[in-house]
Parts: structure tokens; C-alpha cells; sequence
């Protein structure tokens, strides 16, 4: 619901505070959450701890898939003004 | 930003709508696309983004109960104001949303201008580091958030009992999401196509938690995330299956949502909560639908610690958030919208929280 | 007694606490003169101050109409990245003065202290004031101080009141907007709030972000200048920020604005402090930023002028008066939709939801 960020762990302390990083600015959060978490790894910050371990290859996949839906809306947009400027029914 | 501007880019986004008005144009039956979106979060991404006005007349957006604090009830604030005064040693420690929505006898806000110690925290955490500084005072935690926010309040107890730090308790108003989202369409008031599921709630419980919604009630369900395309990508394959008829659960923010979940986050939960029914504003009672703090930790719990009288209020007069919460009703229905009830003036919790139906609706809307 | 013990006790007597600011030090008395000879009077010193009366005669203004304003500030924390309350205290009156189109000249400063604030910290504040008044081309030279006691005072408040003087044949104001009038901002939005925010809610930077406290009277100044009669409107983007000004200015000139979000210029550190605490940078505090409502058909020439001087380097044209939607302001979000933008109500709270 609520407001979690996408950071990435660049420390991790002897007490097992992790600090994060997002867009050069940093916290220290707890890592109890998501204990398998590692320096470099990405993770979903909410109210001081990380509770999801995210998955870099998902993202890569998600707006690949986007990328593609927007190459076929590019194509199904080309066919649209080319049957109007042509004379015959666009799809519909 | 990584994992954030990747997922803002315009053009991919204006593709997405494209796709979405083009597969409604193709099935002009289903016009509009009636989808509820449970989350607050997501009710303000999808005002920030504009993506309301955009979608207009192909998708119906209607804004869900997934607001923890506009679902508090009156008598729960009241029991947390009550016991901010119940003693002098009190520190209250809250959520800066919470501060501003009005109980029977004024806000958190108001106490604290009038002697009371409410302090606004970012974590649990740095509740119990207060209860630490100051070992003479009591501070309460008000815990309100839905599975997302529980966990870490979970953690903080287990944290206190570790160091062994006395003066630290919570009072525990946390929810749980999938019974409210049953008891809206249960109830049968709005007729919903299908659900774009709360995102960071699902980090924790996992996309397969929302699997009853397909299952028992024939809709389709995509966990989505907060950015442009999240949303877009989601609303894309929510009208996608029900032009095709074909529902089920679509993780669409699989970057940060397992479909199993967050095991160790749902261990600490069990581990430290039991599940209870609980009072939601606008619904009334819902069963097994609330977190108490169990019997191992029932010295933890404030209500427990520190019984106070709470009684119950009734809604303010001509206050319709609770329709608005159960999806009935858009805030500009309501009488008192914008008129009386402003975010300056509030009578309902709807307008004070940020992530309040009606406060959206004000802050962006005509 | 043995050497060892001995030296013992006059380590700890060297060992002095530090100097704090006392009850007495406001009393009028011979603290209070020392105080203010010590450590105000030595930081500004200019003649008008040193002349110690009741009032300071400021003689003769240059001609044109005489303009007057006073703020007060209370800011904590006292120290920030980027400045402190002194500085900040300074810049806020100046660029009072700067928007209005008068020049700034003469500066009061009267402090309320709290009991107990260490008197390295007020040093510090003073320097600063000093420094950015220096700076600014502004004397300070008048001034006030009271001791309340501890815990009644944040430390310090410090009060400044301004005056300055319009040259004839400056005219701005709500009168002089106009349809196709471009809004400009002098550069990069919210870095002051949250700088200040991040120090509160223990959130640190890898890359420095800074308050962006400047006196804006030196940009000001050459803008007229360079384009005399085409600047309608200014106004500096304090509490409440650029999104609160541009409300007022709907309301006071019965105009639209419309804004176009990829063209506000907002560092990449402010977004991200953003996104930790919930917060919208059009809503957030700046200290040196200037609003600028120009001529349409000067805008370029405008941009050119602004970002040719160092508090103007990232300025960016950022919208335009309209006549549609009076009244309101909006902002054309990248994803093909206008929502409006409202006036802030409340402080800005950090979300967790």
C-alpha cells in the first residue's frame, strides 16, 4: 500500500544494519526481513527495513515485454495511417 | 533511479495505453472496464500520473479500502489518544499519517499542541530507540498498516524482547487485506470486472494469496506496482482477460512480488500476532481479518498493558467514507465533499490521509 | 599533595565547559554589552551599527519608493548541509527586498536566545550573517537580543527586517501578467526542504545536497537590466514551494498557469529524498529561488541572462500564463494528461502510506 522504494544494499554492519542506496541518497535499514540478502543485491524498503529481495532479471523481463507490446502497437499504429491515407477501413 | 525511471519512460507508457484502448475499441461490450484498484497508493499513483483522466470512458477506476488509515475505526483512534493521556509518562510514537485524522474528541495533532508527547516515526525502530533513550517513560507504538507494515512492527517486539527493553508496547490496529477485499464483493454493492492488487502488500504475502479472487469469484486479479507502467501493464492484462473472458492472477510486478511471498516476514508474523476479527470503518466487523499481539506477547500489547475506556462513537453526520471505502460511492457523491469536509477541515479520514480516496480526489480532481 | 593528583586538578580546571548564553547576557547589563560588542558588533561592523544608538539614522535613500519588509525564522536544525540559520536569515529578507525590485541596503537582526545555547554556535550564526550580508551588499545596522530561559527557545530565533528602495520604473506586480507570459525559475527546485528533511529524518547523501540559501539580489538586479519592462512578476519560492507561489498568483491575478512536469529542473538526490519520505518537490521549501514571470517574446533572452550568472546557471523556462482555467494552476504530467495542482494545506507530513 504503501510507500516501499527500490534500493540497493552498498553495506552491511557488523550489527546486520544494512546501508541502501537510491539515487545517491542513503539509510540504514534492518535487514531481518530479508536476511539472505547481500551487498549489491536490490531491496524493497519500507518504514526502515527491507522487506522484499528484488529481482533485477523480472525487471529486465517486465520492459522487455514492454518494449515488444510497444513494438506491435508501433506496427498496428503504421497499418492505421497507411489504410487511412489509402482509402480502406483502418481495423478497428 | 534504478528500478524507478525505467518504469516512468513516456513512451512505452503511451504505447501501453494505446494497447488498452485499442483491445476495448476491439470488445466494445465490456466498455467501460470496471476495475478497482484496493490500494491508496495506487489511487494517488494513478491521480499523480494522470492515467485516470487518459484512460476515461475505456477503464472505470474505483478506488478500494486499502487505506489503513482511513479504515481505522473511531473507537481504535480514540483507545490511542486515550492511553497518550493515560498516563504522564507516556510517549505515543505514530506514523505521520495518523496525526492529522479525527477522533471523537479532536486529533493526535491537537493532543500534542495540548501537553501530550506524540512523536512522529518512520520505523518501529525508532520507536523502540525512543523507549531505549528514555527507560523512565512508557512508549506505545500505534501500529496501523496493513501486511506490509506488520512484519517490521513484528521484528521491533521481537527486538525489545532480545535486548530486553520493558518500556516498549504497541497497540495493534494492523489488518489484513484479502478478507476486506471478500467482504466487498460479498456485500455485492459495485460490480467490479476485476482487481489491480496492492503491490508492496503482495511483497509480503505473495501474487498467489489473490488466486481466491479468480477461484470464487470469477475475476481477474494484477498485482501491480506503483510507476506509470506498472499500473498501465497491469489495467493492460486486467482488460486483456476480461475481454477474453479468461481470468486469473497476473503478476505484473514480479521485479519485487514472489508468488509465495515473504516466508520470513509471514513467520514473524505468526510467530508474534494472532488473527482476530477486527473493526473496519465502513464495513463494521470483519472477521479474522485483524493482528493482536499473541499470548507470548500479551506484556507487549498496550490495550492489554493499559485498559482504557473507549467507547463508541458514532460516524460524523452526513459522512459517507464508508461507501466510499467499499467502492460505492466516488467521493464526489458525497454531500459533505468538498464542501464541508475539505483537507483543511476533514471530517472524515477519507480526506485527511494522503492516500485517502476522497483526498485525492480533492487534491487532483475538478 | 603528590604531583600527580595536583596536576590532575589543574587539568580539570583548564578544562573549563564550554561558554553558554546566560540569563544575564539579556538583561541590558554588562554581559549584554559585552555580547554585543564581542560578537555582534565586531562580525557586522559598519559605522551606522558602530554609532550604538537607540535607532539607526540611515540619512538620505536614493530616490524611488521605499520598501520594507521583516521575516522571522526559527528553522532547526541551527546547521544544515549548504548553511545555517544566520545565512538563511540574511537571504530571506534580501530576497524579499530583490523580488519587489528594490535594492537592498540596510538589515535589523534581533535574536531571541534560549538559556544554554553554547556561545561557539551563536559566533558561527553571526559569521555567517555577516559573510552573506557582505555578500549581498547589505549592512546590518541595527539589532536587538533577549535571553528566554531554557526550553523556551529553540536555541535561537532570529527576527530581520529590511528596507531597500524601488528605482523608478520598475513595475511589477499581479496587474502586469499576461496570457502567454513563460514562467522561469532560476534553477533546480526542493533542494533547501529537503536538505533540511534529510538532516531530520536521518537520511545521508553519497554526493553532497545542499540548502540552496542565496541572495538573489545580484541575479535580480541584472535581469532587470538586461530586460527592463518585459519582467511582469517575481516572487522568491519559500514555505510551501513553487507549486504554493503559483497559487497565489492565480488567485491574486486571476490567470491560469500551466506547467509542464519534464520541464521543472529538480536534482536527482531531491527526487530520491523524495521517494524515501513521500514528499513532492513542487511543494517544498527553496532559499534561493526566484519565480520569474516574463514576456513571452522574451523568454529566450530571459534564460540567456539568467544562466549567465552562477545563481542562475540551470534555470529553465517551466510553463506559461494562460486564460484558460483561471484560477488554477496545472501541470501536464508526461503521460498525455493535465491534472491540476493545488495549494498546499498543512505541512507536508512524511508518508509511510
Amino acid at each position: 500500500m504503501c510507500l516501499a522504494i527500490p534500493t540497493q544494499v552498498t553495506e552491511i554492519d557488523a550489527e546486520g544494519l544494512a546501508t541502501v542506496e537510491l539515487g545517491g541518497v542513503t539509510r540504514k535499514v534492518s535487514l531481518v526481513l530479508t536476511p539472505e540478502a547481500r551487498v549489491g543485491d536490490y531491496v524493497l524498503v519500507h518504514t526502515g527495513y527491507a522487506i522484499s529481495l528484488m529481482d533485477p532479471e523480472e525487471a529486465e523481463a517486465s520492459l522487455e515485454a514492454f518494449a515488444e507490446l510497444a513494438r506491435i502497437q508501433e506496427e498496428l499504429e503504421r497499418e492505421d495511417a497507411l489504410r487511412a491515407t489509402w482509402g480502406s477501413q483502418p481495423a478497428s | 533511479m534504478k528500478f524507478i525511471d525505467e518504469f516512468r519512460d513516456p513512451d512505452l507508457a503511451r504505447r501501453l495505453i494505446s494497447q488498452i484502448r485499442r483491445e476495448v475499441a476491439a470488445h466494445p461490450t465490456v466498455r467501460p472496464v470496471r476495475l478497482m484498484e484496493f490500494c491508496g497508493g495506487h489511487t494517488h499513483a494513478i491521480f499523480h500520473y494522470g492515467l485516470r483522466q487518459t484512460l476515461e470512458g475505456d477503464v472505470e477506476l474505483r478506488s478500494g479500502p486499502g487505506c489503513p488509515v482511513c479504515v481505522t475505526a473511531s473507537r481504535d483512534l480514540d483507545t490511542a489518544m486515550a492511553l497518550s493521556g493515560a498516563q504522564p509518562d507516556v510517549i505515543l510514537a505514530t506514523f505521520g499519517d495518523m496525526v492529522r485524522v479525527p477522533g471523537s474528541r479532536g486529533t493526535l495533532q491537537e493532543l500534542r499542541a495540548g501537553g501530550a508527547d506524540v512523536r512522529i516515526v518512520y520505523s518501529p525502530l525508532d520507536a523502540l530507540a525512543l523507549a531505549q533513550a528514555n527507560p523512565d517513560r512508557e512508549v506505545i507504538f500505534l501500529g496501523v498498516g496493513f501486511e506490509t507494515t506488520a512484519p517490521g512492527v513484528a521484528a521491533a517486539v521481537l527486538q525489545a524482547e532480545k535486548v530486553g527493553t520493558p518500556n516498549f508496547s504497541v497497540l495493534s490496529l494492523h489488518k489484513l487485506t484479502p478478507p476486506a477485499m471478500r467482504a466487498i464483493l460479498d456485500a455485492g454493492e459495485v460490480a467490479l470486472d476485476g482487481i489491480i492488487g496492492p503491490g508492496h502488500v503482495s511483497a509480503v504475502i505473495g501474487s498467489d494469496a489473490w488466486s481466491f479472487l479468480p477461484a470464487d469469484y470469477g475475476i481477474p486479479c494484477a498485482v501491480a506496482g506503483f510507476e506509470p507502467l506498472d499500473l498501465l501493464g497491469a489495467i493492460a492484462a486486467l482488460v486483456h482477460a476480461v475481454a477474453e473472458g479468461t481470468p486469473g492472477v497476473f503478476n505484473t510486478y514480479g521485479r519485487s512480488v514472489p508468488p509465495a511471498g515473504n516466508l520470513t516476514a509471514m513467520r514473524m508474523l505468526d510467530q508474534v500476532f494472532d488473527v482476530r476479527a477486527a473493526a473496519w470503518r465502513g464495513f463494521g466487523e470483519i472477521p479474522r481479518s485483524g493482528l493482536v499481539l499473541n499470548a507470548a506477547y500479551a506484556h507487549r500489547d498496550a490495550a492489554r498493558r493499559f485498559p482504557v475506556e473507549a467507547t463508541d462513537t458514532p460516524e460524523p453526520k452526513g459522512c459517507r467514507c464508508g461507501e466510499v471505502l467499499r467502492g460505492v460511492i466516488e467521493p464526489s457523491a458525497c454531500g459533505l465533499f468538498r464542501r464541508v469536509c475539505t483537507p483543511r477541515n476533514p471530517v472524515g479520514p477519507c480526506m485527511v490521509s494522503a492516500e485517502g480516496a476522497c483526498a485525492a480526489f480533492y487534491k487532483y480532481g475538478e | 599533595m603528590s604531583e600527580k593528583a595536583s596536576q590532575g586538578i589543574s587539568e580539570s580546571a583548564n578544562r573549563r565547559p564550554e561558554p553558554r548564553i546566560l540569563l544575564a547576557h539579556g538583561s541590558g547589563g554588562e554581559l549584554s554589552r559585552e555580547l554585543i560588542r564581542d560578537v555582534f558588533a565586531r562580525a557586522f561592523d559598519n559605522p551606522l551599527l558602530n554609532a550604538m544608538g537607540d535607532s539607526a539614522v540611515l540619512g538620505e535613500l536614493p530616490p524611488g519608493r521605499v520598501a520594507l519588509t521583516t521575516d522571522s525564522y526559527v528553522v532547526q536544525p541551527l546547521f544544515f548541509p549548504g548553511g545555517d540559520i544566520g545565512e538563511l536569515a540574511v537571504c530571506g529578507t534580501v530576497n524579499d527586498l530583490a523580488v519587489m525590485g528594490a535594492r537592498p541596503m540596510y538589515l535589523t537582526a534581533g535574536f531571541i536566545l534560549e538559556e544554554g545555547l553554547p556561545v561557539d554556535d551563536l559566533k558561527r550564526i553571526v559569521a555567517s550573517m555577516a559573510t552573506t550580508a557582505r555578500s549581498a551588499g547589505v549592512l546590518i545596522v541595527t539589532g536587538d537580543t533577549k535571553v528566554v530561559d531554557r526550553g523556551a527557545a529553540d536555541g535561537i530565533f532570529i527576527n530581520t527586517a529590511g528596507v531597500g528602495v524601488i528605482p523608478p520604473g520598475i513595475d511589477l506586480g499581479p496587474h502586469r501578467l499576461q496570457p502567454g507570459d513563460a514562467i522561469l525559475v532560476n534553477g533546480t527546485i526542493g533542494d533547501h526542504g529537503l536538505a533540511v528533511m534529510m538532516q531530520r529524518e536521518g537520511l545521508t547523501f553519497g554526493s553532497a545536497l545542499e540548502s540552496d540559501t542565496a541572495p538573489l539580489n545580484g541575479l535580480i538586479e541584472t535581469l532587470l537590466a538586461a530586460l527592463p519592462d518585459r519582467v511582469h512578476w517575481m516572487r522568491d519560492a519559500t514555505r510551501g514551494g513553487v507549486a504554493t507561489v503559483l497559487n497565489e498568483w492565480v488567485e491574486a491575478a486571476d490567470v491560469g498557469i500551466a506547467l509542464t512536469e519534464a520541464q521543472i529542473p529538480v536534482r536527482e538526490e531531491v527526487r530520491a529524498a523524495c521517494e524515501f519520505l513521500g514528499l513532492d518537490p513542487l511543494y517544498a521549501a527553496n532559499e534561493g529561488k526566484v519565480i520569474v514571470a516574463v514576456e513571452g517574446a522574451s523568454v529566450e533572452a530571459a534564460l540567456a541572462v539568467l544562466q549567465a550568472h552562477p545563481l542562475g546557471r540551470d534555470a529553465a523556462a517551466i510553463g506559461h500564463v494562460t486564460e484558460a482555467h483561471r484560477g488554477r494552476v496545472t501541470l501536464e504530467t508526461p503521460y498525455g494528461a493535465r491534472r491540476i495542482l493545488q495549494m498546499l494545506t498543512g505541512a507536508q507530513l512524511p508518508r509511510i502510506c
